[in-house]
């Protein structure tokens, strides 16, 4: 098996056609190895979050491959691609997507309703209470998202993300949400992760948040800019970053 | 993944509008309802039909006078019955018939009141094809000697002599003593007529005694009722008993002042009367299905538009397009079979009331009870496939950055 849980090669996403064509990606390529934490920034329009959609196999390139954890997805069916997500991918979202009528515990329950293999109740409910355990929430298992702080909905939302142990973590804006109080917890608890062997992948405006990553990529007009591990990155700089 | 499952995610998605999710089913519970009554008013209407040929005898006739004619009541007469008997070809026998006032009747210390009289001829048990358990019928020549003789309903005996047998007894019918001589078998109510709750008397002794006098005089029938050899010979003994009965009357056989009709005419008007009624049920049955339906698609529409977000995010977790297909497609068979299991306890319910009104019969057709859950389904999965397909073939990343 590839050292690289990600590989990228002369990615291109295109919308629109002819004239009105937009190059939102426009020749990435990038690997990513097992266990990293890595840095996604760029200014507004950059295309960070479309190939965060790529890499989450919620959406396909126009040109070019995507390897994930040793398999060409960019050409797989909506079915396989699905099943990707549910076993490989675990997503972070800015604005949390709870489902607002679930518990914490449900909610967190919902990726293993659409596992290959059935799970039982017994063991969905186990497997779910340890990872709202992992994120701090024991406690907080039968409340329903409008009775947590934002905060705590993103960590709901963590050990949903984690409940099916997929090797990567796709974060987008994680803390775009969330004062700088919640911000720290939610870092802590990714800073954790990595730790233990979980390859992440975090989009970003903020500095500080970005200074949690042991790489940093930088995007512009659907280019690679820069990416470094040295803890300095064009992006940190404010005129980049205001475009 | 698993269909309790689905069906759980399902039913958690119609609980998030408890209300409107019920206001949904409403078409498919009126629909469920109208089928349900349509077959019971159907199976009702054949077994009030298998009832009058079971009471009144196979291969019958039945010759009234004409209904509506003033003065008409009376001119079906006795002797309009013997002439029949004596000249029409292709009858094994005739039954006249004639029901005066109900009197008391009383037999040592019991006294029932208000029973119906019949007054028969001979032939009524065998014409009828209603036997007599006990004892024996009075014959022709007792009858035209109006012989003080009577024969008694099952349950009138019953109630008049209880175990002892009332074969030998007197009677006191209204003021007059009679011996009975036969018990009926029992029959039971059939089309409103308690059989076993009446007496039979021969029809003269009937003329003389129970009828107003000015009846008397004319000495007219209700009811004459022909006993044909074959079902072949019907027709030509209608024929016959009309032009008969015509010359006899004086009027003109294309104007009669009397019906002759067969079980079959009798049988077509009443189906005519419940027939309009189960083809309005048929319509409201098909009209509400397919009401129901579209609201049920309607419904699935909006819910699909408001979970967009959800449906994305199910799909980033990592459910399949046939996963939402199928919890969009069981929420709407779920609402449809609600409103089949509704629509059944309402189709039972108003099958009774309907049945208890009196105006018609009901019987509920156990079948009708899959039959219509069945329609319930086919139309949540008719109607629901459509939402369901538009949900499934969301993206989910446009969906997901739905608001
Ligand atoms: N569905 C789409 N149709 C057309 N153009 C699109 C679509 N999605 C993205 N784009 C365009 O692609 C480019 C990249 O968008 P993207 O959302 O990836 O930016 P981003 O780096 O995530 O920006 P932000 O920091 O504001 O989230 C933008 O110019 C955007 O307008
Ligand atoms: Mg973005």
């Amino acid at each position: 098996m590839s050292d690289y849980l990600i590989e990228i090669t002369g990615m291109k996403k295109v919308y629109g056609e002819g004239e009105a064509a937009v190059y939102a990606l426009d020749g990435v390529d990038v690997q990513v190895a097992r266990g990293e934490f890595v840095a996604i920034m760029g200014p507004s329009g950059s295309g960070k979050s479309t190939l965060m959609n790529i890499v989450g196999c919620l959406d396909r390139p126009t040109e070019g491959k995507y390897v994930l954890d040793g398999r060409d997805v960019s050409q797989m069916s909506k079915n396989e691609l699905a099943k990707v997500r549910n076993e490989k991918l675990g997503f972070i979202f800015q604005s949390f997507n709870l489902l607002p009528r679930l518990s914490a515990l449900a909610n967190v329950m919902l990726p293993m309703l659409y596992t290959a293999e059935d799970v039982s109740d017994e063991e969905a409910e186990a497997r779910a209470i340890a990872a709202l355990t992992s994120v701090g929430l024991e406690k907080r298992l039968h409340h329903r998202p409008n009775q947590l702080s934002g905060g705590q909905q993103q960590r709901v939302a963590i050990a949903r993300a984690l409940v099916n142990h997929p090797p990567l973590i796709l974060a987008d804006e994680p803390t775009g949400n969330l004062d700088s109080k919640s911000s720290v917890e939610i870092m802590d608890i990714l800073h954790n992760l990595h730790k233990s062997g979980v390859t992440i992948v975090m989009v970003t405006h903020e500095p500080d948040i970005a200074a949690h990553a042991e790489r940093i990529i930088c995007v512009k007009d659907g280019r690679i800019l820069s990416d470094g591990r040295d803890g300095h990155s064009p992006c940190l700089d404010h005129k980049v970053l205001a475009g | 993944m698993k269909l309790g499952k689905i069906f759980r995610t399902a039913w958690e998605g119609l609980m998030l509008n408890k209300v409107r999710s019920f206001l949904t089913t409403l078409g498919v519970i009126i629909g469920v309802a109208s089928v349900i009554v349509m077959l019971a008013v159907s199976a009702g209407a054949e077994a009030a039909i298998a009832d009058q040929i079971n009471a009144l005898g196979a291969n019958l006739i039945i010759v009234s006078p004409m209904r509506g004619v003033p003065g008409a009541s009376r001119t079906l007469l006795l002797d309009d019955a013997y002439a029949i008997a004596e000249q029409v070809v292709g009858i094994t026998g005739i039954s006249a018939e004639q029901n005066p006032a109900p009197q008391n009747i009383r037999a040592g210390g019991v006294t029932l009141e208000s029973i119906a009289l019949v007054g028969t001829t001979a032939d009524f048990p065998s014409v009828r094809d209603y036997a007599v358990a006990e004892g024996r019928y009075f014959t022709a020549d007792e009858d035209e000697r109006k012989a003080k003789l009577v024969v008694l309903g099952a349950g009138i005996a019953a109630d008049l002599f209880g175990e002892e047998s009332a074969l030998g007894q007197t009677i006191t019918v209204g003021t007059t003593k009679l011996t009975v001589i036969g018990v009926m078998e029992p029959k039971g109510i059939v089309s409103d007529v308690d059989y076993d709750g009446r007496i039979y008397l021969p029809i003269n002794l009937v003329l003389q005694k129970y009828m107003p006098s000015s009846m008397l005089r004319t000495a007219s029938v209700r009811t004459i009722y022909l006993k044909a050899e074959s079902q072949e010979q019907i027709p030509s003994i209608i024929a016959q008993t009309t032009a008969l009965l015509a010359e006899r009357h004086d009027v003109d056989a294309a104007k009669p002042d009397f019906t002759v009709q067969t079980q079959q005419d009798i049988i077509a008007t009443q189906e005519a009367t419940t027939a309009a009624f189960r083809d309005l049920l048929a319509w409201v049955a098909g009209v509400s299905l397919l009401v129901g339906g579209i609201g049920i698609m309607n419904i699935m529409l909006v819910s699909v538009t408001e979970r967009t977000r959800e449906i994305g995010l199910r799909m980033a977790l990592g459910a399949r397009p046939a996963n939402v297909l199928t919890q969009f497609l069981i929420e709407a068979v779920i609402l449809s079979l609600a409103g089949g299991l509704i629509g059944v306890i309402v189709g039972v319910g108003g099958s009774y009331l309907f049945g208890s009104l009196g105006t018609m019969r009901t019987e509920i057709v156990p079948l009708s009870i899959p039959l219509a859950f069945g329609a319930a389904a086919a139309v949540g999965i008719f109607f629901g496939y459509y939402p369901a397909t538009q949900a499934a073939k969301l993206d989910p990343i446009e969906a997901l950055r739905r608001e």
